[in-house]
């Protein structure tokens, strides 16, 4: 065919892993450990969780066994690709104080790992080009996610098993993969066996491809995977309304839903951890006993966090109230106006991995319907 | 630097069971360099030779039990430039708080042979309840890496990187799996001081709370979830009732299950 699609067996994704690594790259994929499936290096095919899949809900996370062995039929983890592109500490500078008093400044300039995702959900890719669109898309570019990012290569795989706590649908995001990748696979399990249609998306990506073990793509794979992809579109577990959210974020900024949340929240910040979007951080300089060595060290921040916004009288966002709005209204508003996108993918995360269950979705029909819109508009 | 140039370095013990500065001595790798930078004027659990001050830092551990602990800290404090007190017991009154929901006469007849030989205040109180403090450093124990940081800072004369946010920003950062999220297990971590880098969640355990409310506490919110994973009236009281149960966000949320 003319798009050059071919399809791969699990000797082919095992060999996958092996060229990649043997490139010099760390390959970070999914592997099952602690109760989840978390995001982590593999050297091989066999650390993929084949047979294992989710079950979410808003505050819970179970792995299930799947009789089906599939390795990509599980929805969004406890991490997301920015643990390994904007981690969540880094070093950006040190400084010495000589023996004359001169002070030497030593920018961080660890080579950046050349990493190889494996596993990247379609809402996750678009979740890395927002992120790129904040970090490296504006007047003032952050160089070494820049150096992550350029390196990384990136293998998405379609959704075919969303979770119950998944709204891509809602956001635009898949489950069909957008741009950005380099390989882009889908996973098929039917009676002609457990095979992956895989497409290329970059010259490195053909290059990979062209040294696995694989077939041209045939018509009974390709209609599979497009109709797997569909189905998963049709299953979807939340929806956000179908509104114009940005509108609604701005129409409802002194909505009574607000304190309903608020009287829920935590404060304890795990949304904004979890979320493949949320970019903030903060700088402490440290210095050591003695104090002839300073380091800045950046880490990750939240906007739940009432010392984030302390300033010379105090925290501006004290509340829950005002911090729960605040991350809200900047995740499906006021993105737009910043980034000229939303800053929600449906991945769902946030929901999954809230102690107290807040469901972003259900908090947008709320506002919704508090504001005049139709009741469970926009709910499958 | 001579002994006199250098910065005068006191730690004192109140009610309390020496954990807190024995992770100073625990300090070995920047136990010297401490040592270069201050002059430790008095330590009784390292050395019995004592300076009588004035210091400029005083690390004070253990909670105020005793009408002659009133007046020592009083005293402490006239003569320490910055007082920062260490641990559950000075920042919250300590396990031994437990003492503040009983009669403490009762104790005594229970537990000692002459109970007239003991005089004790019928509440353990921390550290601020009876003095002015520049800085609370928390945890049972405390953090040895928060300890030489409080430290380093006072020498530098800048603020001690110690947030106060929940123990779930240490997990996520930490890459932990949520344990009440993943496995249903009951943590305080959403309501928990951060401090001490998310230890038990990493160990696959629930936090139970030795650093003391966070900044951010929604107990009403939060004490469902506890229930949810298993725990009843006795175990949530219990589990607040531990090192921090008189700090006064675990106080209020005990009581109320308590229905007081």
């Amino acid at each position: 065919m003319a798009d050059g699609a071919v399809v791969i067996d699990k000797a082919g994704l095992d060999a996958l892993i092996a060229v990649l690594t043997g490139r010099g790259r760390t390959v970070v994929g999914p592997t099952v450990r602690d109760g989840a499936i978390v995001l982590a290096k593999i050297s091989g095919g066999d650390e993929l969780p084949y047979g294992w899949g989710v079950e979410l809900e808003a505050g819970t996370y179970r792995l299930r066994a799947r009789e089906d062995g599939a390795a990509f039929a599980h929805s969004a983890g406890p991490q997301s690709w920015k643990t390994f592109l904007h981690p969540p500490r880094e070093r950006q500078w040190s400084a010495d104080r000589g023996a004359d008093g001169e002070l030497t400044v030593t920018e961080d300039r660890t080579p950046p790992p050349s990493y190889a995702f494996l596993g990247v959900r379609p809402c996750d890719l678009r979740a890395i080009a927002i992120q790129d669109r904040v970090l490296t898309g504006g007047r003032h570019v952050d160089p070494a996610y820049r150096g992550r990012r350029e390196r990384a290569f990136l293998v998405a795989v379609e959704c075919t098993e969303p979770g119950a706590t998944c709204f891509c649908v809602s956001m635009g995001t898949g489950p069909a993969v957008g741009p950005g990748y380099d390989l882009a696979l889908t996973e098929v399990l039917d009676a002609e066996g457990h095979r992956f249609l895989v497409r290329s998306g970059s010259a490195e990506g053909e290059s990979v491809l062209a040294e696995l073990p694989r077939r041209p793509a045939d018509e009974t794979t390709r209609t599979a995977a497009r109709e797997r992809v569909a189905e998963a579109a049709e299953r979807m577990g939340r929806s956000m309304p179908l509104v114009d959210l940005q509108v609604l974020m701005r129409e409802t900024l002194t909505a009574e839903r607000w304190d309903d949340v608020a009287a829920r929240c935590l404060t304890c910040g795990n949304c904004t951890m979890v979320c493949p979007t949320c970019f903030c951080t903060s700088v402490e300089d440290v210095t050591d006993l003695s104090g002839d060595h300073a380091e800045r060290w950046r880490h990750w921040e939240s906007c739940f966090d009432r010392d984030f916004s302390h300033l010379q009288a105090g925290p501006v966002r004290d509340s829950s109230h005002s911090r729960y709005r605040q991350w809200a209204t900047h995740k499906l508003g006021t993105w737009f106006d910043q980034f000229g996108s939303s800053g929600c993918v449906g991945c769902g995360r946030c929901i999954v991995w809230c102690p107290v269950g807040i469901d972003i979705t259900e908090e947008a029909h709320a506002l919704n319907r508090e504001r005049g819109g139709a009741d469970g508009e926009g709910t499958p | 630097m001579t002994a006199s140039d250098r910065p005068k370095l006191a730690v004192w013990k109140f009610a309390s069971c020496d954990g807190c500065q024995l992770t100073l001595l625990d300090c070995e790798d920047e136990l010297l360099g401490i040592a270069e930078k201050v002059e430790i004027s008095h330590f009784l659990e390292a050395s019995s030779a004592t300076d009588p001050g004035p210091y400029d830092l005083s690390l004070v551990e253990g909670s105020v039990t005793t009408q002659q602990d009133v007046e020592r800290i009083n005293h402490i404090r006239a003569v320490s430039r910055r007082l920062v007190t260490i641990g559950a017991c000075a920042t919250a009154g300590g396990v031994q708080a437990l003492r503040n929901y009983a009669d403490v006469a009762e104790f005594q007849a229970v537990v000692y042979a002459r109970p007239d030989y003991i005089a004790t205040l019928a509440t353990s109180t921390p550290i601020s309840a009876h003095v002015p403090v520049d800085f609370e450093l928390r945890g049972c124990p405390i953090d040895r890496g928060q300890l030489v940081e409080v430290i380093t800072a006072y020498l530098a004369g800048r603020k001690p990187d110690v947030p106060a946010h929940s123990v779930c920003f240490e997990c996520k950062q930490r890459g932990t799996t949520c344990v009440t999220v993943a496995h249903g297990t009951p943590c305080l971590g959403p309501v928990t001081h951060a401090g001490c880098g998310a230890l038990c969640p990493a160990y696959g355990r629930g936090c139970y709370g030795c650093f003391g409310p966070s900044n951010s506490t929604n107990f009403p919110s939060f004490i469902p979830l506890l229930r949810r994973d298993g725990m009843d009236t006795l175990d949530i009281v219990r589990v607040l009732r531990t090192f921090n149960t008189a700090a006064p966000e675990f106080d209020a949320a005990s009581r109320k299950e308590l229905g007081q």
